[in-house]
């Protein structure tokens, strides 16, 4: 008796780990599944889903080739729309932000609290609410169908968020800093560049990186603002070769998509120790 | 007798020679703006004040006045005015105007902390120390400008418009610039309440969008924590390669999925109708026909997608639970159970609290997925809404398909009172507003 008791505990325990790693197998499956049967849809050389299977017999990279090669593809095009306005939100945005939440930082200012409610709050609505007005208003300034008008709305609608994020980590590195520096004589932005920026570098790559990315993965601002098909953005060019009614194209969808999801995802899955604690961070303490 | 008496006065108090002074004065003075302060003979001050106030009249009066004028009347001549470009100019013109109101304010405020200081012994600063001292109190408004501008236009700006519009007439069939607006107060929102189509599908679209809201972000935390706890168990091996794995679909683009999981559920060629529910059950299922069906898709799918994040927040929680509570616990000889409840639980709310009321937030307004899935689909007859449209995706679809912008303005006003109360209590667990006294 006394030694079966240790057996059954083992057992149980061995059971345990079974049932463990069986869960985690499901779970890799239904996760693994819709990526990969895209990929495999993607290697169908048919253009429709009929009859297009996983594992398909007469596998071809014809849609990929049509991306790249074709007169009538716009891709390289979308690409090139997508980094223009990528690195220009990127740029931009983190600049602004970085300003603007080193003065919610460290500066006691008149207005200051309602300033910071004011980010709090527009901060909770989403852009969608205000799809009409974005559309009459890029339409009366001459922007609709253009990145200029797109990159400007990215850059406004990410400050107030953003600007918590960087706030929040700034108010974490110590006052005593810029006070010493302020003591031997710095200005201003002094202090600001040399000071505080470097050791920001941590939110800010993470921010600059959120507002990179942003563009690649939105469709729906470009599909309200941009028109004509060589203003696209990748989201939007792509989601059209599903959205036309007369030229539904799933497996070239899922060649084009593949192209763009297997960059973001290894950027996301290299950083996602950075991205996470910075988004962590800023949540509990912006 | 006045200058002997001044002259007495500065031999008495050497450090004053402006008791004198009156600050009232220098306030009344400043209705012209910049007078106040060239009376506190800071002169340069006062000289800028005044021309910048100056070329701001001049400039604008026109633009200001016909735009409020505009912002009135929203247009009187047919097919000449475009009541649009009337409402938004009106609105850009009251943007201005509070500016302004908010300037003249200060200018008054300026002139008569000024005068005080000077009543009290203050001398006028030179020339130079005054431009430091300007450029010191201004250069957090400097920092702040360039982000405030943006977000005043391109945020502020067109959530106002939203909000005037909710209050006119803009429908398919009266619609600029072939016609003109006109203001009809609540109209829209009593409509909204009384006429019944309007009621049954705002009332249906609200229940859905909670029901929707609620499932799919609790079920996404529910999966997350089970994983995160399943995952930290000290006997498994290979954790990095799990833990990459389950936060793959976080780092795979949403939109893709979304299009790739419409694809799956197809109800006629998509493989989870043919490869796995007909080989079981030897029958189909209407992924997109039938509304029930659809949102039990769409929760599944939300899950899918949203869980990767969260998992990821209680994973790091996790591993920096101290392992004593665990010894101390099992001491005391704690079920796995009671370890869960009062030591695991406890901690991973505390740390992830205000990021999980994001997650609510962000699927109430979770446009993309119900949009890519099945465009709101499937339609319901008698409503202008399809089955699985929440709030965001119907005010779209009657802004962009119905062309009914008063109707979609005024429920965006409703969503966004909705919001600002999840706002209001993300407020007050926010720490950075209860520690901003400790600064």
């Amino acid at each position: 008796m006394a030694k079966r008791q240790p057996m059954g505990r083992k057992t149980k325990n061995r059971l345990e780990i079974a049932a463990m790693y069986l869960i985690i197998a499901v779970m890799f499956v239904i996760i693994f599944y819709p990526l990969l049967w895209a990929f495999g849809i993607s290697l169908n050389p048919s253009s429709n889903l009929y009859g297009a299977s996983i594992i398909p017999e007469n596998w071809s990279f014809v849609h990929y080739e049509w991306l790249f090669t074709s007169p009538r593809s716009n891709y390289l095009l979308w690409y090139q729309n997508t980094l223009v306005v990528a690195l220009s939100v990127s740029l931009i945005g983190t600049l602004l932000v970085s300003f603007t939440a080193y003065a919610f930082s460290r500066y006691r200012f008149r207005g200051r609290k309602y300033g910071l409610y004011a980010f709090l709050l527009l901060q909770m609505f989403p852009v969608l609410m205000a799809m009409v007005a974005l559309y009459i208003l890029l339409n009366t300034i001459g922007l609709l169908d253009s990145l200029l008008g797109l990159i400007i709305i990215y850059i406004g609608n990410n400050i107030p968020m953003n600007a918590f994020l960087v706030k929040g980590y700034f108010d974490t590195l110590p006052q005593e800093l810029d006070e010493s520096a302020k003591m031997d004589g710095a200005g201003h932005f002094r202090i600001f560049f040399q000071i505080l920026l470097p050791l920001a570098k941590p939110i800010l790559s993470v921010v600059a990186l959120f507002n990179f990315m942003h563009p690649f993965m939105d469709f729906i601002l470009p599909r309200i603002v941009l028109r004509s098909p060589e203003n696209y953005t990748l989201a939007l060019g792509l989601f059209n070769f599903v959205n036309d009614q007369f030229s539904n194209n799933f497996t070239r969808f899922a060649a084009g998509a593949i192209l763009i999801a297997v960059p973001i995802a290894t950027v996301y899955l290299f950083l996602q120790k950075y991205l996470i604690s910075g988004l962590a961070s800023g949540a509990t303490k912006g | 007798m006045a200058t002997k008496d001044s002259q007495e006065m500065n031999n008495n108090h050497k450090r004053s020679d402006g008791s004198n002074h009156n600050p009232t004065f220098a306030m009344l003075l400043s209705i012209i703006p910049g007078l106040g302060q060239i009376y506190n003979k800071r002169y340069i001050k006062g000289a800028t004040i005044f021309i910048l106030f100056a070329a701001f009249v001049i400039v604008m009066y026109d633009f200001m006045s016909s735009g409020l004028q505009g912002l009135i009347t929203l247009g009187e001549v047919e097919r000449a005015d475009d009541s649009r470009i009337f409402l938004s100019e009106g609105i850009l013109s009251l943007i201005f105007f509070t500016f302004f109101l908010v300037f003249y304010f200060i200018n008054i405020q300026d002139a008569k902390r000024d005068a005080i200081k000077i009543k009290n012994g203050w001398r006028v600063t030179g020339v130079l120390e005054g431009f430091r001292n300007a450029w010191d109190a201004g250069f957090p408004y400097l920092l702040v400008g360039p982000g405030l501008i943006f977000l005043i236009f391109v945020v502020l700006f067109p959530l106002l418009f939203m909000a005037f519009l909710a209050f006119t007439n803009y429908t398919l069939y009266n619609a600029p610039p072939r016609s003109l607006l006109d203001w009809v107060g609540f109209q829209n929102f009593v409509n909204l309440f009384t006429i019944s189509e309007w009621r049954t599908t705002f009332m249906s679209v609200l229940s859905w969008t909670l029901i929707w809201t609620f499932m799919a972000t609790t079920l996404s935390i529910g999966l997350a924590m089970f994983l995160a706890v399943l995952t930290n168990d000290k006997r498994l091996k290979g954790k990095k390669l799990i833990r990459t794995v389950f936060i793959l679909p976080w780092a795979v683009p949403g939109f893709v999925t979304i299009i790739i999981f419409s694809a799956l559920f197809n109800d006629n060629f998509g493989a989870i109708n043919n490869d796995i529910i007909q080989p079981l059950f030897n029958n189909s299922i209407p992924w997109l026909t039938d509304p029930t069906w659809t949102r039990i898709a769409l929760i599944m799918i939300q899950v899918w997608l949203g869980f990767p994040y969260i998992y990821a927040l209680f994973t790091g929680v996790l591993q920096g639970i101290s392992g004593d509570w665990y010894e101390a616990a099992d001491m005391d000889g704690a079920t796995r159970w009671q370890k869960f409840r009062n030591i695991t639980f406890p901690h991973l709310m505390f740390a992830t609290g205000p990021l999980l009321i994001t997650q609510f937030t962000f699927n109430f307004n979770n446009f993309n997925i119900i949009y890519l899935f099945n465009e709101g689909g499937p339609a319901v007859r008698g409503q202008t809404a399809g089955g699985t449209d929440i709030l965001i995706s119907w005010i779209y679809n009657l802004t962009f398909t119905n062309s009914q912008y008063s109707m979609a303005a005024a429920i965006s006003i409703i969503l966004g009172l909705i919001v600002a109360t999840f706002a209001f209590f993300q407020f007050r667990r926010s720490r950075s507003f209860k520690e901003e006294g400790t600064y």
